[in-house]
């Protein structure tokens, strides 16, 4: 073929400057966006999650930064060598791979061992005196069920929903009574301030996904199961809550308001709700 | 003992001139043919058909994307159903972005990588007339071909087609009441994907068998080209975890049409009980995802292999510790059959599972850094030719690299309960997937386009594709890295209706004009392959002086590969600028007389 063995010095030089661009563009953008575009952090999972991502994201720079680099200043420099070298072909050149790679194993074990800190607060120490709220899917809005003055929720099952009876309670159970349903798309999700919440989470029909990006938490509603998903809201305000999950046509117009306030008020407003006993008598 | 015999008629045949007549290339892709290179082929156009129209289902997500509500005349009067009056409906835009994954991921490149670069290279490259099993081979194409006809007839019938993502989660994809795509869309997915399943295995036993038994004399397993590696581990990825997802897809379906509950719990949709029993979601999950997960490196190695034989030939040196990139790439196969839990972290399953998947999948990066630092070694003392192709194997690794540590943030447990399920994952993917992938395949392309037609594809226009499509890949995947850190949801329809996410729209109208950018850069590629076929400059046998056994025929090769005799190989792959060599490549089928050699 014509021109194969003519150098393209242009190529090279065009291509090591877009690579290191490239490189700080990325990491450059990330941390702009990172800094000022993540919404509101409202929970302490909030500021443990970001933690984890920001120490991932940045050891991650670091090494997208150097094999940049690398690749551009390997590109200049022998961009018009006329021979190479035939290098790399005995058991001495695995070192520098297996140090490279050693180093790199160190870090990923760091991850490991930051994010099972997280993990393992959020599902094996759930606190026994939390504040226990129900959230239960359907197409295409959420339903919330709070427990009321005996702190228990009553039981439920899917056969028994009918259409004054949306979350399907046992009317013979002693502990619904006093439940309050905010059926689906009805009711604003309020959580008091400075305690745990434990969500129990649950699906109607399919898989849903119960996501606070303001927690930085999310756990898929199951049908057939419970889910469980806790944290301490450490912000008051209104924010919202959505579907991470594929459930349909609605999928994207999923969500719920939420709002975080103190304990007392979140108390008189569950005064103000009708409970499960006078609704359904 | 078959395939020896039928390499004694063969070769009987060649040296009596029995087959002698080339056969224009419209009759090589139209007839039922047992030739390699003609399977090849043929599985080559067709994946390239499946990419276009994935591609042009990419378009129209993006338009509804970039510019939610707004009326584009001429999409109502295209598709009188699906976007009626100009705007998408919902139903039309969850079966684009199902028919796209389900395209792009399986009927493109799983497709043309194994099945067109892996029928058309294997038997080359180790010497063989063509593959164990020709019947089975030509078969493999034809029930593929199928499979892609039954995915693009679900366009067209009741309801559409699947909507329920590329994963096909049930219950959502069990039953019509929940989504319209889950009618006879869903079924004719099921049925599409359980065929096409059917036509991989059939090539995955012959790639496996052709190369453990059909290597020329000399060629051993270490002298393999990293291609051949990276074919071979990835056959037999996809048939020890296919499978898995055909038993899954067969349950699906007894759920779907017989009433079992494998995946169904009782459940209450619109109003009306569904008195099935017992049955768990997730189920379907770990079944999908067994395959799932090694599906991303039955991509991944044989783009591996295709990147590190391109940069050796164009850096003009040995490939860099190519014996530690072959453990690396055994390493890559076996880790990646035990990490596909990682796509379920928060799906409800056990939170006690996160914790080895996590772990074994960050251990990922080991096997996969060790690859490609010996592809980057490689480049190191290089005197480079910067062709078409040598540019997109460079693209390949900067892009693997970038979506490589970008997926770190996703391998750990903890950031998942923010980022799974937002497009982090869909820019991740996109980067270390779709985009990198497609890099490799584009480098292959314009590497064996020369062999496969005896012609070259022109560079001026490949230049252009490539500079056009790196920026345009950076310019649409990263931001969606960004808009998933924030939080945003993936496969919503439009992110008009939560209030958190409303200000992000120019972003999301900005990654829609990249994306239109990038696929008409595509184009360039159409207009280049096509016009190179007729018209392009005429390549000797050996256009980039490179020592594999492909090289060392005629472009493009004769039936039966070689003359009377098969070649017999001497040395490894590589033996690229060895001192005191006249020339800056040795073949493998030069012996060790003058030159040193390894091996």
């Amino acid at each position: 073929m014509r021109g194969f063995g003519k150098r393209r010095k242009g190529s090279a030089i065009l291509l090591s400057v877009l690579l290191l661009l490239i490189a700080v563009a990325v990491i450059a953008g990330t941390f702009w966006w990172v800094r000022h575009h993540l919404p509101a952090r409202i929970a302490d999972t909030a500021y443990e999650v970001d933690g984890i991502i920001l120490f991932v994201l940045s050891v991650a720079a670091i090494f997208l930064l150097l094999s940049h680099l690398y690749l551009a200043l390997t590109l200049l420099r022998f961009r018009s060598n006329p021979k190479a070298a035939f290098v790399g072909v005995t058991r001495r050149s695995w070192f520098p791979v297996l140090a490279i790679v050693a180093l790199l194993l160190a870090f990923d074990l760091m991850f490991d061992h930051e994010s099972n800190k997280v993990w393992g607060k959020v599902f094996f120490r759930i606190p026994s005196d939390a504040f226990v709220v129900e959230i239960t899917g359907e197409q295409f809005a959420w339903s919330i069920r709070y427990p009321g003055k005996d702190g228990k929720l009553g039981r439920s099952d899917v056969r028994l929903i009918s259409d004054d009876n949306p979350l399907g309670l046992d009317k013979n159970d002693p502990a619904s009574k006093d439940d309050i349903v905010l059926p689906a798309g009805q009711g604003e999700l309020h959580l008091p301030l400075n305690r745990p919440v434990l969500f129990l989470i649950r699906s109607k029909d399919t898989l849903h996904s119960f996501f606070i990006p303001f927690a930085r938490l999310k756990m898929d509603a199951v049908p057939g199961m419970t889910t469980r998903l806790w944290f301490v809201p450490t912000k008051p305000g209104r924010y919202e809550f959505t579907c991470a999950e594929l459930c349909g046509l609605g999928h994207y117009r999923m969500r719920g308001d939420l709002v975080v306030e103190p304990m007392e008020k979140v108390q008189e407003w569950l005064r103000q709700q009708p409970t499960f006993g006078e609704t359904v008598p | 003992m078959a395939a020896l015999k039928g390499e004694t008629a063969m070769a009987h045949d060649i040296a009596h001139g029995h087959i002698a007549v080339e056969l224009p290339l419209w009759r090589r892709l139209l007839r039922f043919s047992t030739d390699h290179k003609d399977i090849g082929l043929q599985y080559m156009f067709t994946a390239w058909a499946m990419a276009a129209i994935g591609g042009f289902l990419a378009f129209l997500m993006r338009l509804q994307l970039g510019f939610p509500g707004k009326t584009f005349p001429f999409l109502g009067w295209l598709f009188p159903h699906g976007a009626e009056g100009g705007i998408l409906k919902p139903e039309f835009y969850l079966a684009l972005i199902t028919m796209h994954g389900t395209f792009m991921v399986f009927f493109f490149q799983t497709a043309i990588l194994t099945g067109g670069f892996g029928n058309f290279l294997i038997p080359l490259q180790i010497g063989a007339r063509d593959m164990a099993f020709p019947f089975l081979n030509g078969l493999s194409y034809w029930v593929f071909l199928l499979s892609c006809l039954i995915m693009l007839a679900s366009f067209f019938v009741e309801g559409g087609a699947a909507a329920a993502g590329w994963t096909a989660y049930p219950p959502l994809s069990a039953l019509k009441d929940l989504i319209p795509g889950s009618g006879l869309g869903q079924t004719l997915w099921l049925l599409g994907m359980a065929v096409f399943i059917v036509s991989s295995l059939m090539g995955s036993l012959n790639y496996i068998t052709t190369v453990l038994n059909l290597r020329t004399k000399g060629m051993t397993m270490f002298r393999l080209p990293f291609t051949v590696w990276g074919l071979f581990l990835a056959a037999i990825l996809g048939l020890l975890t296919f499978p898995v997802l055909t038993a899954g897809a067969i349950l699906l379906l007894c759920d779907r049409h017989l009433g079992t509950s494998f995946y169904l719990p009782t459940l209450h949709v619109a109003g009306r009980l569904i008195g099935r029993e017992g049955g768990n979601p997730l189920l379907w999950q770990h079944f999908f995802w067994f395959l799932g997960h090694p599906e991303v490196y039955i991509l991944a190695l044989p783009a591996l292999g295709f990147v590190g034989d391109i940069l050796a030939c164009f850096a003009r040196k040995p490939f860099f510790a190519y014996r530690l990139a072959v453990f690396g790439a055994l390493g890559l196969a076996f880790l990646s059959c035990i990490v596909w839990a990682h796509h379920q972290f928060v799906s409800g399953m056990n939170p006690y599972l996160a914790l080895p998947f996590s772990l074994l999948t960050v251990l990922v990066s080991v096997p996969f850094a060790t690859i490609l630092l010996c592809l980057a070694g490689t480049l190191w003392g290089g005197s480079f030719r910067f062709t078409t192709p040598m540019l997109f194997a460079l693209g390949f690794l900067s892009l693997v690299t970038i979506g490589g540590f970008g997926g770190l943030s996703l391998g750990v447990a903890a950031n998942d309960l923010h980022l799974h399920d937002t497009y982090y994952v869909v820019g991740h993917f996109h980067t270390i997937m779709a985009s990198s992938v497609l890099f490799a395949i584009y480098a292959a392309t314009y590497f064996w386009f020369p062999k496969m037609f005896g012609r070259m594809m022109n560079e001026r226009l490949g230049k252009w594709h490539f500079w056009l499509s790196l920026l345009g890949v950076y310019a649409v995947f990263i931001p969606m890295h960004w808009l998933g850190l924030t939080g945003m949801p993936r496969r919503y329809y439009a992110f008009t209706e939560v209030e958190f996410l409303k200000p992000f729209l120019p972003l999301n109208t900005f990654i829609s004009v990249a994306a239109f950018i990038l696929i008409a850069a595509q184009l360039l590629f159409v207009v280049n392959f096509f016009w190179s076929l007729w018209r392009g400059e005429k390549a000797g046998d050996n256009p980039w002086r490179a020592t594999t056994l492909e090289w060392q025929t005629s472009s493009p090769p004769p039936h039966g590969n070689w003359g009377a005799e098969l070649p017999t190989v001497y040395r490894w792959a590589y033996d690229y600028s060895v001192p005191n060599a006249p020339t800056d490549f040795i073949p493998q089928t030069v012996p060790p007389t003058t030159a040193a050699s390894r091996e």
